[in-house]
């Protein structure tokens, strides 16, 4: 064991799933031609102002709802001023003072190293909207190294940012959290969460300190992650990094570090602008929000069920086991196929919501994974696996014959129904035909008839296959084990 | 309360202003009257009045989310000094390592 405690602090910036920035009627839009999505308010121009999004504002209200935050229901926007080419007024229209949430947590599943996991609550400090930044590139990339070239599509999307404590004390806590927290924004849709496309960014603040110590050690922030990877990694090496330097007696220096993905280290960012002393002050040009009970009860109707509450519920009430409620729920779109083919379907022995979570966790899901797809596009639908599901139990085909009529279903997305008539794979439960097909394998196989009536259970298992075989798989399993037994007692 | 002349470098380093010894001289005498006032301000009991977060009696001020297509770019790019492949071309800011 390490002779420091980890400290981790996560800021996110999530943009917002609207059609339009948060200031200006501009189209928000991941990727575009540069400099073709913006106009007067977003490119600073003198003389314009800016208009607050009310979807905007919905979104981020459904989200502080959902992490329990304090709401201030009367808020303002502040400038935070500071000079760099992507930020074309020379401030950033943020939230300080009022921020819309402060407060509120995030549960999360801190794996065991068993397979089981165990639930953590981690503090928010606040979560605060703002706008985001143009983008720029620089020096080499673009093929001189003396110039950056900005971008200004990205200037005024919708932002929020959500700042946890410093309350996480591993990676693997870390890496739970960003789990959670992409889980319920994706969840609450207010964010498509494309980190490959920095919808979604993570930075994270690393401090160490000795065991006991109560105070805080130096905190680092980490910054350029984009991906889950990153994070985990950049994470892991500066952690080494400090460790190294107060192994040393060496003092940990307050900065911001770069995540270099090439070279697995991190890197100390050095930027021409270093004094950060931000001014805020209240932004004239907006308007204060007043958001009324109304306005609140309005968003609160427009809320999905959360995860948990959704996870908890697949356990209590349809009897699945938290493995099976884990995998179902850890997106929207399993949850609602899931909820879909389970409409409606009652199975005489009550285990229908057993019967088509087996379906989705196992030959669904896996071979959704297996193509690198996701639920969304595959071809079955969730009322046509019900429809096998409900074959099965109605006694039409066999489980076996199901997984075979699925493959089908999966790469065309045709009806059970239709497959299994085209096929002739319809179960056989007729008793007369399949008596006299246990009666001929009984007679081909007189060693294993001998076998199992001096006791050798196991013989009894060949005389099925046997009879299987004879029916290609069709033969009602329940139904052959009766009229075998039947038979070999005569 | 006289500013100390780094405070005056640090606050023109801020606004990004190049000032020589006289005007920075200037400035010191000037900011710290400006923050003299402010002291003279404070001596005012406020414990009962709301800060002012606007000047405008108005809140809620909002807009339909619907986009419409941005500037032509040719436009938006006509009056930068220099441009490149649609972008606006800077001096370098990030320093290499
Ligand atoms: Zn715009």
């Amino acid at each position: 064991m390490s002779k420091y405690e980890i400290v981790i602090g996560m800021e996110v910036h999530a943009e917002l799933l609207t059609q339009s920035k948060q200031f200006c009627a501009c189209p928000n839009e991941a990727v575009a031609p540069p400099n073709t999505n913006v106009c007067p308010v977003c490119l600073g121009f003198p003389g314009s102002l800016p208009v607050l999004n009310a979807k905007s504002v919905d979104l981020s209200l459904r989200t502080v709802l959902a992490f329990d935050s304090k709401i201030n229901t009367r808020c303002i926007f502040e400038r935070k001023n500071y000079f760099y080419p992507d930020l074309p007024k020379a401030y950033q229209v943020s939230q300080r003072l009022l921020p819309l949430g402060e407060g509120g947590f995030i549960d999360i599943d801190v794996p065991n190293g068993d397979g089981t996991s165990t639930v953590k609550r981690v503090g928010l400090h606040d979560v605060h909207m703002e706008e985001d930044t143009g983008k720029s590139q620089h020096g080499e990339s673009i093929g001189d190294p003396d110039s950056s070239l900005i971008d200004f599509n990205r200037s005024g999307i919708p932002l929020l940012e959500i700042v946890s404590l410093p309350d996480m004390r591993s990676v693997e806590e870390a890496e739970a959290y960003m789990t959670a927290l992409r889980q319920l924004l994706l969840y609450l849709e207010v964010s498509d969460c494309k980190m490959e496309l920095g919808r979604l960014r993570f930075e994270a603040s690393l401090s160490l300190r000795p065991w006991g110590q109560e105070e805080y050690g130096t905190r680092v922030e980490v910054k350029n992650l984009n991906s889950m990877k990153a994070v985990r990694d950049s994470l892991r090496a500066e952690i080494e990094r400090q460790t190294r330097i107060l192994d040393s007696g060496g003092v940990v220096v307050q900065q911001t570090m770069l995540w270099d993905e090439a070279s697995g280290t991190t890197q100390p960012m050095r930027s021409k602008e270093q004094a950060h002393d931000y001014r805020y002050f209240p932004e004239p040009d907006l308007v204060p929000l007043d958001i009324d009970s109304a306005w609140l009860e309005r968003v609160r109707a427009s809320m999905p069920e959360l995860p948990r509450a959704k996870n908890q519920r697949f356990i209590e009430q349809l009897g699945l086991s938290s493995y099976e409620a884990g995998v179902l729920t850890s997106s929207r779109e399993i949850a609602e196929y899931y909820e879909a083919a389970l409409e409606g379907y009652t199975k005489s022995d009550g285990g229908a919501a057993k019967a088509i979570s087996n379906w989705v966790c196992n030959e669904l899901l896996g071979r959704v994974n297996a193509q690198n797809s996701s639920i969304a596009e595959a071809k079955v639908l969730p009322a046509q696996l019900r429809e096998l599901v409900q074959l099965i139990d109605a006694g039409t085909i066999s489980g076996k014959i199901a997984k075979e009529i699925f493959d089908e279903m999966f790469t065309s997305g045709r009806d059970a129904k239709s497959i299994v008539e085209e096929r002739g794979l319809t179960q056989m439960s007729d008793t007369t035909e399949l008596e006299a097909i246990c009666e001929k394998v009984i007679a081909a196989n007189p060693k294993a008839v001998e076998d199992y009536r001096g006791g050798k259970e196991k013989s009894f298992g060949a005389l099925v296959g046997g009879v299987m075989k004879e029916t290609k798989g069709r033969a009602n399993p329940a139904l052959v084990n009766e009229l075998l037994k039947k038979a070999l007692t005569q | 309360m006289r500013l100390t002349s780094e405070e005056v470098d640090h606050i023109a380093l801020l606004s990004r202003l190049d000032l020589s010894p006289a005007e920075r001289e200037r400035a010191a005498t000037e900011l710290s009257q400006i923050l003299d006032h402010f002291e003279q301000l404070k001596q005012l009991d406020t414990a009962d009045v709301p800060p002012t977060e606007h000047v405008l009696p108005v809140v809620n001020v909002l807009r339909a989310d619907e986009s419409r297509p941005g500037l032509p770019r040719e436009g938006v790019l006509q009056n930068a000094p220099e441009h490149a492949g649609g972008m606006f071309q800077v001096p370098r800011v990030v320093e290499a390592e």
